[in-house]
């Protein structure tokens, strides 16, 4: 296809059509989401399921991909679907309007081959990881705070999240440094690369292991 | 007795990178969070010569302790 030509030789034919064969589901579509949607369904992925019960408002303008000012008031998840069908209309799109619960996770992540976590909440991400691990799926874990940032693959039978939060809830550092356009834009991109990886089975992941991301100071360190 | 403490992201405002912490009696992270004024709640990640601490592990001459504060934005 025309469309993917650029793709390659970055991928086989053989690795488009496998994307192209798989489910993604991304939970979040505020920072993070807007950007990862965006990358996921360019690359060529066959279907995306985008969940988020927020709608936009004034303080998304400054760094959320599908928030502009016509979208003030407007779901994100159908605001997601609406642009994607402008940019790709190929994909099979779904949007969910509700926030991820204990109560839905199950039947909004089954079915899926990976998630993506866009979220801005721990406990939340908590949730995700529980759900994902339970049903088998590979989650991209992805969170920002200022210009920092942190990104990791969590694999079916890990609680990798246990290691990077001690405490299991409330809010990081992000509440008091706020986030800007740029770490956002960072952090999804290495979520999708992981993403793409796990889904074409090549390439090194970060399975079990933390990328941190200091913006302020160029510090790019994997630890554990 | 002085560690070397590596600090991450905004732990290290006011504060640096990597600093040499002294401590007197309690050779713990607790000790050197208390020393350094770091919150227990802004300890996200513990390590202790690269691999996952406790606060209240005791220290040994040589450990190197790095602390994480927690990242949570999407």
């Amino acid at each position: 296809m025309i469309r993917y030509l650029k793709n390659k030789n970055m991928l086989s034919q053989e690795e488009c059509d496998m994307l192209l064969g798989k489910s993604v589901c991304i939970v979040g579509c505020g920072g993070l989401g807007g950007y990862i949607i965006e990358m996921i369904g360019r690359i060529g992925v066959g279907k995306i399921t985008a969940v988020d019960g927020d709608v936009f408002d004034l303080t998304n303008l400054n760094r959320q991909l599908l928030c502009t000012e016509q979208h003030i008031g407007l779901g994100k998840a159908e605001t997601a679907k609406e642009r994607m069908a402008k940019v790709n209309s190929e994909i099979e799109f779904t949007a969910i309007s509700e926030y991820l619960t204990e109560e839905n996770a199950e039947s909004i992540l089954c079915g899926h081959d990976i998630v993506i976590d866009a979220l801005d909440s721990i406990s939340a991400r908590f949730i995700l990881q529980e759900t994902a691990s339970r049903l088998g799926i590979p989650m991209i874990y992805g969170a920002i705070a200022g210009w920092y940032g942190q990104v990791s693959t969590i694999m079916p039978g890990s609680n990798f999240l246990s290691r990077i939060y001690r405490l299991h809830e409330g809010k990081g550092h992000e509440a008091e440094l706020g986030n800007p356009s740029f770490s956002p834009a960072l952090v999804a991109s290495v979520e999708v690369s992981e993403a793409v990886k796990v889904m074409i089975g090549r390439g090194e992941v970060l399975d079990g292991k933390l990328l941190m991301i200091d913006l302020l100071n160029n510090d790019f360190e994997v630890i554990f | 007795m002085e560690f070397k403490v590596r600090l991450f992201a905004t732990l290290r405002i006011d504060r640096g990178r990597e600093i040499m912490v002294k401590l007197d009696d309690e050779w713990t992270a607790r000790a050197i969070i208390d020393e350094l004024d770091i919150a227990e709640k802004d300890v996200a990640i513990l390590m202790i010569n690269g691999r996952d601490g406790l606060l209240d592990t005791t220290l040994k001459p040589g450990d190197v302790v790095s602390i994480f504060p927690p990242v949570g934005g999407g």
